[in-house]
Order: structure tokens, then sequence, then C-alpha cells
């Protein structure tokens, strides 16, 4: 009797497999149950919206960036028009720098909801998901009454806001801010100390420190394992130097810390919250007073001829941007975002360069599935949080 | 009250004179911009503190030194790219551990047309830095995936869509088109439009169809 042959498997997953959330195509070899290597495929979702961008005036770029990374459109927004405030040079009112920050936590919980509740589903626990949704719901009926669109606003512009805030924003905030610690609370009944959901993430899926900062790892997933790098206290941006709140870091590095990181954060961003929204009155300056930039107000248009030309300026060519180069890094729910924009003095920007957090996640993930069981594997991938759009742009 | 005045017939209207042909489209385009300003830094501004340990443990290695909106920029050139950035990650100095970000800007009428941009990040001293190299169409830059792996996925990238080549990559493939695409989709050169389905199997095709298509245009 001869010695029994044992050969590796290769495995084709993806790029149409629910749980890359995208479209993201692994080849994994196996063996046994063990995955010995791992080749990641990317562009399926390619979209060229840096290329598009450069045929674009500046504010046309917003709705184009927000759609990278769909489940942050907010963020996205943020720190391309931060970037481009950069190479302007506009100091915004203190009232648009606060609602800012609170329109981004707000959408840090919205992902960090999506996040939760696809890959709890992933690993099975379907209920939760349900209730993230229901909680998503209210972020994108805030969204809806801020600006008339649900997921991606464009509510964010260069020089400030798209329009003042509306009636009851501050009740209807308010009260998902009051809701939202019981809800909380009702997912880590579900989930901290269930002892399936446990055994599925405790240790699974290890990233050590040095890995992190070599693949660049930012964020949740990069805090998770002992990398102390918030964009928001390394280099406050906005009012954030002025707001009190805790970066919460651990150093388990596994799904199961990426967990527990993530929904501190959401209690963090909670915090933010509520000393934004105190400080933000109901009526007040929302964008920069500078003739180039803002639109003057409708009433003016239909009354002075000196702000009708203006207008017709403003949507006709659009404004200019000084020679220059600018790449802010923002503090976005999957880590740090930033963009770099190049502008050769003109209306349209030269060159604008999404850096994704999802990028990197995505280059280092054969680092934490080599090793890991295959039916880990969905569990490591919903940890990472990435987000197709933002990988392929 | 009056008659009303007879319809004056289509013929005694003057006749609009000729219109002149219109003018080329490229006539219109403003020049294409030499490239990037970059300013060098005012003469009461603090150079950083890793600036002269790197000068003098590399000479030649930083050929300028520009400043813009608060941010730091080193041009490197092609050649000394690799000593440079290991010194900068390895030095106690520095220590720029985060390669944040690796893009490249087209600058087709400048000789040397492409910027390779790196973003660095020390994550023990909080600072970033960015680096320049300029490189001529056709040149190769060199790889810095031994230096931060991170890299190594961006710079498949840019080879992706500038065509720009890394000696030294382990896999060097394209990583957002297709395998069989031809073209550099962002070079500033590429149509905006897509090259259509007739590039992929011949370009000489495609560049005939798009020139007939042009003229017919014209006509």
């Amino acid at each position: 009797m001869g010695q029994i042959r044992t050969e590796t498997m290769t495995v084709n997953m993806g790029p149409q497999h629910p749980s890359t959330h995208g479209v993201l195509r692994l080849v994994l070899e196996l063996d046994g149950e063990n995955v010995v290597s791992a080749s990641t495929t990317i562009g399926y979702l390619h979209t060229g919206i840096e290329k598009t961008a450069e045929q674009k005036k500046w504010q046309q770029v917003i709705p184009l960036v927000e759609r990278m990374d769909y489940l942050s459109a907010q963020s996205n927004s943020l720190a391309f028009v931060t970037s481009v405030e950069k190479l302007l040079g506009l100091d915004l009112p203190d009232r648009v720098k606060w609602i800012r920050v609170l329109l981004a936590e707000l959408q840090r919980i919205n992902s960090h909801l999506v996040w939760l509740g696809t890959h709890v589903m992933d690993l099975g626990a379907v209920s939760v998901m349900l209730y993230c949704f229901r909680e998503r719901e209210l972020l994108l009926n805030i969204n809806e009454m801020i600006a008339g669109f649900r997921m991606f606003p464009s509510y964010i512009r260069v020089g400030g806001l798209r329009e003042d805030l509306p009636a009851e924003f501050h009740e209807t905030v308010r009260a998902f801010l009051d809701r939202m610690p019981e809800k909380l609370a009702d997912y880590e009944r579900l989930l901290t100390k269930n002892q399936i959901f446990r055994k599925r993430t405790h240790g699974v899926g290890y990233i050590s420190k040095e890995d992190a900062v070599a693949w660049g790892l930012v964020g949740p997933i990069a805090r998770s394992s002992g990398v102390q790098y918030d964009v928001r206290r390394a280099f406050p941006y906005l009012v954030y130097d002025k707001i009190d709140f805790e970066v919460p870091v651990r150093t388990e590095g596994d799904v199961y810390a990426r967990y527990l990181l993530r929904l501190v954060e959401m209690r963090e961003s909670l915090k933010i919250c509520r000393q934004a929204l105190d400080r933000i009155t109901p009526r007040g300056e929302w964008a920069v007073d500078d003739p180039r930039i803002t639109p003057p107000p409708k009433d003016k248009v239909y009354t002075e001829m000196e702000a009708l030309i203006q207008h017709f300026l403003i949507y006709s060519q659009g404004f200019t941007v000084p020679a220059g180069e600018a790449a802010v890094p923002i503090e976005g729910p999957r880590g740090e975002q930033a963009f770099y924009v190049v502008s050769d003095g003109s209306n349209r920007p030269w060159r604008v360069k999404s850096r994704g957090p999802s990028f990197f996640a995505c280059q280092a993930m054969p680092t934490y599935l080599i090793g890991a069981l295959i039916a880990d594997v969905v569990a490591i991938i919903g940890s990472t949080d990435i987000v197709l759009g933002d990988v392929d742009r | 009250m009056e008659p009303a005045e007879p319809p004056v017939p289509p013929s005694a209207l003057p006749k609009p004179a000729p219109k002149p042909p219109a003018p080329k489209a490229e006539a219109k385009a403003p020049p294409a911009p030499p490239g990037p300003p970059d300013q060098a830094p005012p003469d009461d501004l603090a150079r950083p503190d890793y600036l002269a340990p790197l000068e003098q443990a590399c000479p030649g290695g930083v050929s300028q030194v520009s400043y813009w909106v608060g941010d730091w920029t080193l041009i490197v050139p092609r050649d000394r790219l690799v000593e440079v950035a290991t010194w900068l990650r390895d030095t106690p100095e520095s220590r720029f551990d985060f390669c944040s970000d690796l893009t490249a800007v087209d600058w087709p009428p400048r000789a040397e047309r492409f910027d390779l941009v790196y973003c660095l990040y020390s994550v023990p001293h909080r600072r970033r830095v960015r680096l320049k190299v300029r490189l001529k169409d056709g040149e190769a830059a060199p790889s810095v995936t031994g230096i931060w792996p991170a890299a190594n996925w961006f710079e498949r990238e840019v080879f992706d869509m500038f065509g720009i080549r890394f000696d030294g990559h382990p896999d060097l493939r394209r990583i957002l088109m297709p395998d069989d695409w031809q073209g550099h989709p962002q070079r500033k050169d590429y149509p905006l439009e897509g090259p259509g389905e007739l590039l992929l199997e011949d370009p000489l095709e495609w560049l005939k169809l798009r020139n007939a298509a042009r003229e017919a245009e014209f006509e």
C-alpha cells in the first residue's frame, strides 16, 4: 500500500461573493482547511473617477468623490474640500466647522452601523443586521432632510455648506443621539458575550503592529493592533483640538478586538456629536463670505445687477484655485483619508488622487489570511471593513 | 383701428451673412501649464531638523526643497531615491516609517514629463513630508517596495495608469484595468471617452476610425 497522496486545492472566491461587500476576487490555495496562499484581484469597480474629475469644475468634483467610498460619502467630500480650501487659503466660520464635525461623526456612525450589520450577518447573526439598518435609516433621514439625497448628499461644498440647516434639524439629531446609546447596548448584549460570536472572532485574523505599519494600515484595524494613529489627534483639522473625546486603542489585533474598538468609536462619536450640536446655532453663517466662491443669496440675484453677474460667473465658469498641490488627511470611518489635489491655476483640477484606506487593507489581505481556516476568511474580510468602491475608484 | 401689416415674404428679408468658419478647437485651448510651482521656502521659516543630517549623509540626494501651504516637499534625483528613502525611514531623527500615498502627475509639455509623488508619514514624530521624483517619458523609476511594502500596489497602479515602469518591483502587472488593455488612462493625452472597443484589438484601426469620425464632424 502506497502513501496517501495529498495536494493543495485552489478555490476561487468571488468576484460575486456576498461577503466581499463589493466585487473582490480572492484565489485561495488550501491545504485541507488551512489557507496556504491568497492572492487578490481588484479593479472590477474601476470607473475612472480620477480621470473624470480632471474634466470637471472644482465644485462639480464633490458628487464624484462622494461615490468613491459609498459608505462614507460625507467624509470623502470633507477630505476633498479641505484640500481645496487649503489651496484657496480660506478661513471658515466656526459654525461651519462645527457642522462639518457633526456631519463627519454621524457619517462615521452610519458607516460603522453598516459594517456591524453586514459583518455579523456573515457570521450568522442576521437579526443584528436588521437592527443596525433600522438605526441607519434615521441617519439617512437626516441626510434627506439637509440635502434631499439619502446616500450622497453633496452637502459639504468648497467654502462651506450648500445651504443653511433645515428647520427641526436639531430636534431630529438630538432624538437620534438620545436613542442611540440604548441601541448600542442592545447590540452588545447580542454579541459581546455571545459564545458563538466569540468563538468565530477571538484570536482570528491577527495582525501585528509592525505589519500594520509596514502595510500602511490605518484606522480601526491599525488601532486594534496597537498603532496610536488617529488623524483627529495627530493632525487636528476643523475644531477637533477643542473637542473632548477618547481614541480607543487595543493591542490584541484580532477580529474581536476590531469589533470592540469600533463599538467604542461609535460611542465616542456620539459624544462628539453632542458637543457639536450644543454649539451649532439653528441659524447663522453657512459659508465663507467670499464672492469668488459663495453664490449670492437668491433675493439679491433677482434685484441687484452685481449679484446676478456674480451668480452667473460662479455657475458658468466656477472659480479658479491658485496653482499648487495639497493633501490634507482626515480621519474617515476606515482611517486616514486624503485627496492629493494638484491645481494648475485654472477652474478645473489638474489631478485628483484619492488615498483610500480600503486600498491598503485590501493589499495587506494575504498577510492576515495565510494560516487562517477557510471558514474564517469571511470573518476576516468583514472585520477589515473594506469598501471596494474606494479600492477601485 | 389700423390694418395689420401684411407679412413680409421671406425672400425680402436681408440674408444673414455667411458665418466665418469656426476656429479649430485646438486653437482655443489654453497652453498646457509647464508644471507645479514648487516654491522655495521663505527665508524666515525654520527648516525641518532632519534636512541638514540628510544632506550630510546623502550629498546631492535632495536637489530642491519646496514649501507650499504648510507642506514640505523634497525633490530627489531618480538614481538617489532608494538611498534617500532608506535614510528617511531608518534614521531616528526622521523615521518616516509609513508610506501614505504614492502617485504620479503628468505635465506633458515638460521634458521631464512625470512627477512621481511619495507622501510619507512618521508615526513616532507625527509629521509628513512629500518626495518628488521627475521622470522623462519611458524612464523607469527604482522601486521602493523593499523599503515600504505598502508601496507595492501603488507602484502597480502608477504603472497601470501612467505607464511608468519600476525597476525591481516583484510583480509589475496592471491592477485596475484589464490585463490586455492598451494605453495608460491617466496620461493627459489619453482620450476621456476611452479608446473604444477596437483599440483592444488593433490600435491603428481604432485611430483610423476616430480620424474618419472627426472629419465627418467637421464637414
